[in-house]
């Protein structure tokens, strides 16, 4: 347990924050212990982990991804023309158009990434760009409300009325959530192919002499990020009933913020689904806990970047070094 | 262990590379033995890194009369081959991974592959801990790779190399990073391998381990093949030679010097790092501080340089010197050449007139405050000739020179401030012999112009034959004071070891 907390600091440091945040409010509020606050913490939090899963991904491999947001938009646009011109479709084709179109517009990326030897922020900082212009473009800034019934209708996994009415429940994408994290899990930590994408993030030219495929790195990492922006366009629509091309613009920084919260490294090879998952729960806690207290939003920014700057300065910091006894005469 | 039937390792006969009209390799022939520890041996840019990258098919020679690997003609090297065959390589920047394990460090190579699969994490532990025990070492098989002190990486490269069956394994530098007592056990685990049947190709700059460690010893130079040599019975100086193609000087060119006192240093101390250090240094003398890694030398010079404040009195040209700052040591006539030239002593990017004016940039200002472009130039010209520095253009940036030609940038960095007292930390690590001797003539010639220098190295020879005195540093003391003429490089390394 020792050797697990030492080699998962960062992590296990953010897990205490967010206990301690979670302590506070449940004692400073009497709405944040309930099983309806918990419950769409949950729900709306869910869009936020299944992009932080995927760009983790990529944030391990060495890269960066600011156009998944937007591709989550264009996502949204694309499958909503398409499954409307079949006919309507259904959850499986949903789940094939999203992740295709997702998986494309990420292949997009790593090609450019690749093919040019670009850096990935100044390529996915262009795609974002021309993803976002092409999309308002077609659409004319449009909103699509005519969507599938399928696609719109609320699936709850557990329901429950508490004594005084209100209702909690648990929806289809905190499933669909779940599935994703531990398919990402899966994927970096018990595959070869993930710990190759480590390796490449690690030391890009170590990787390359050990033979590992480099433009296959480069295509998994962000096809993964471009799939689960994917299904995060599937999953968005389901809670929202809507297609709003610009909703979800400008969301990737606070994504991004939090996955690096969580221990991802910008320089690549470090970072863990835990730390994501944990990072971006810490974020909407916070964000719940402001909203509960009755904060002003604009603290809320503020917060989150004093808790980045602090996670990031403090990261090189033993913090196990101040509880151990300190031996005398040690060199 | 197989061999080939013939007991070679490897042998090339007649290898030529190319590049843009120039020989890399001209018809260069080697061989090593089945379980031999060769030395590949010449200065910076003779071939010898051509010749690995041959080897394990990084390059493709322009033609070869011959290439068998364990006894068997192969037609072209192609990095999988080559690997499949039992070639590997430990480059100089090991080529691992900072924040894997160690385990997964080790066995990394069977992960490598586009097919998808599961990671066998205890079976890749396992074989990791087989060959770490067939090393003799014990290592943390779950720590993250980047906790490990350099040397302890060395070993994991080397456990990585031998779980891919390797029976050839190349080591470019590999000590170049290490402390002697770290040296000493990298080379009992190159004995052991070669004990085991391992080939060991051994290529380093220094050459007291060269002649140490390895059986025959084959020096390139220009791209062309010298000879090969049994080490038995090559002294450093012939080595040296051969490498060079000239005579080396390697006497001891120790004077008396009577010259004015420039610096002096009474009851020094920095609790934890030196006490009670007695030191004066005149002007033209050459003083000579050797000793083990973590004896206090450089901290002694950080102290004098005023990066860490020291108890005790110093004085500088008679008057009392306390430097609050590097700055303030600067302005008041040291220098300091760091130990890490290649971090911490140039700005890689930059150009070499850059690199070479950023010390004196308020000298080099016009009437309106401005950088003078002719007064920078006139400086860097200046000391091009008198360092006699092999540059292009002083616009050309600074890694386009070779590691003995950027030393000299950074001392002309330095001696641009006109200082009293030079600091001169390490400056041959990385430094190919032919270089070292170059820079030695130009400390000698400083010195001669009336600088007090002083000369930080960890090898004794360096020390012996380039200062006029030499003190040995141990534990934080100085423990003893040599005259060059009145003793021996054994005696010396005798004193330091033990």
């Amino acid at each position: 347990m020792r050797k697990l907390m030492k080699n998962r600091q960062i992590e296990t440091r953010i897990f205490i924050a967010l206990a301690a945040i979670c302590i506070f409010l449940s004692l400073a509020t009497d709405t944040f212990l309930t099983s309806a606050n918990l419950t769409s913490l949950l729900n709306n939090s869910s869009v936020n982990l299944i992009w932080a899963v995927g760009l983790l991904v990529v944030l391990i491999a060495g890269g960066i991804d600011i156009s998944f947001a937007v591709a989550t938009s264009v996502v949204q646009y694309i499958a909503a023309k398409i499954l409307i011109g079949m006919g309507g479709g259904n959850w499986v084709l949903g789940f094939i158009v999203c992740g295709g179109v997702g998986i494309m517009l990420g292949l997009i990326n790593a090609a450019l990434i690749h093919g040019f030897r670009i850096i990935s922020i100044v390529v996915t900082i262009a795609t974002f760009n021309a993803f976002f212009g092409l999309l308002m473009f077609f659409t004319r800034g449009r909103s699509i409300y005519n969507l599938p019934d399928w696609w719109i209708e609320r699936i709850p996994l557990y329901e429950h009325q508490a004594a005084d009415g209100t209702w909690s429940q648990l929806m289809m994408p905190v499933a669909v959530m779940v599935v994703c994290v531990i398919a990402t899990w899966f994927l970096i930590q018990r595959t070869n192919l993930g710990r190759q994408i480590y390796a490449f993030g690690d030391n890009p030219e170590g990787a390359r002499r050990a033979g590992v495929n480099l433009a296959l790195m480069q295509g998994l990492a962000f096809g993964w990020c471009g799939m689960m922006a994917g299904i995060a366009a599937l999953m968005q629509v389901n809670i929202v009933q809507e297609v709003v091309p610009n909703a979800l613009y400008g969301r990737e920084l606070d994504v991004l913020a939090a996955t690096v919260l969580g221990g991802a490294r910008l320089g690549g090879g470090k970072g863990t689904v835990l730390g994501a998952v944990l990072g971006v729960m810490f974020v909407a806690v916070t964000q719940n806990g402001l909203n509960l207290l009755g904060i002003s939003p604009f603290a809320f920014k503020m917060i989150i970047g004093a808790a980045i700057l602090i996670a990031i300065s403090t990261s090189n910091m033993n913090l196990g070094g101040l509880f151990a006894t300190r031996k005398e005469g040690a060199k | 262990m197989t061999s080939g039937s013939d007991g070679f390792a490897l042998r090339l006969k007649g290898i030529t590379k190319i590049f843009g009209g120039v020989k890399a390799l001209d018809a260069v022939d080697f061989e090593v033995r089945a379980g031999e520890v060769h030395c590949l041996a010449g200065e910076n840019g003779c071939g010898k890194s051509t010749l690995i990258k041959v080897v394990t098919g990084v390059y493709t020679p322009e033609s070869a009369e011959e290439i068998s690997l364990f006894g068997e003609a192969v037609s072209t090297i192609t990095p999988v081959k080559a690997r499949a065959k039992g070639v590997s390589v430990i480059w100089q920047d090991l080529a691992l991974f900072p924040n894997m394990s160690v385990a997964e460090n080790i066995a990394f190579d069977t992960l490598v592959g586009a097919r998808p699969r599961g990671v066998p994490f205890a079976k890749m532990k396992a074989a990791a801990a087989e060959v770490l025990a067939r090393l003799g070492v014990t290592l943390d098989l779950d720590a993250p790779l980047e906790t490990l002190p350099i040397a302890q990486r060395q070993v994991v490269a080397i456990a990585r190399a031998l779980l891919n069956d390797a029976r050839l394994i190349f080591m470019d530098e590999p000590t170049a990073s290490l402390t002697q007592s770290e040296t000493d056990r990298l080379l009992e685990i190159v004995r052991k391998l070669s004990a085991d049947g391992v080939a060991v190709v051994f290529v380093s700059h220094r050459l007291a381990e060269v002649l140490d460690i390895s059986s025959r010893v084959t020096v390139l130079r220009d791209g062309k093949l010298v000879g090969v040599y049994p080490t038995e019975g090559m002294t450093q100086a012939r080595l040296g030679e051969l490498m060079t193609g000239h005579l080396l000087e390697s006497n001891v060119s120790a004077r008396d010097v009577s010259g004015p006192v420039v610096f002096e240093a009474k009851g020094l101390s920095v609790p934890g790092q030196f006490e009670n250090i007695d030191l004066t240094i005149r002007a033209g003398e050459v003083v000579g501080l050797t000793g083990l890694i973590g004896a206090g030398r450089t901290e002694l010079a950080h102290a004098m340089i005023g990066m860490t404040r020291a108890q005790g009195t110093m004085r500088l040209m008679g008057k009392p010197y306390i430097p609050g700052s590097l700055r303030d040591a600067i302005a008041q006539g040291l220098a300091y050449v760091s130990e890490d030239r290649l971090s911490l002593g140039l700005l890689q990017k930059q150009s070499i007139a850059d690199n070479a004016a950023i010390s004196v940039l308020p000298k080099l200002l016009d009437q309106f405050g401005l950088i003078s472009p002719a007064k920078k130039q006139a400086l860097i010209l200046d000391w091009v000739k008198r360092l006699g520095i092999k540059i292009g253009a002083p616009e050309n940036p600074i890694a386009t020179l070779s590691g003995g030609n950027q030393q000299k940038v950074v001392l002309a960095k330095w001696l641009a401030t006109e200082p009293k007292l030079l600091i001169l930390d390490s400056p041959t690590v990385g430094v190919d012999v032919g270089a070292r001797a170059g820079i030695f003539r130009i400390v000698r010639d400083l010195a001669d112009q009336g600088l007090a220098i002083l000369l930080i190295s960890d090898e004794a020879s360096e020390v012996l034959y380039n200062a006029d005195r030499v003190l040995h540093m141990a534990e934080g003391r100085i423990r003893e004071s040599f005259d060059p003429r009145q003793t021996t490089i054994q005696a010396l390394e005798a004193a330091i070891y033990a």
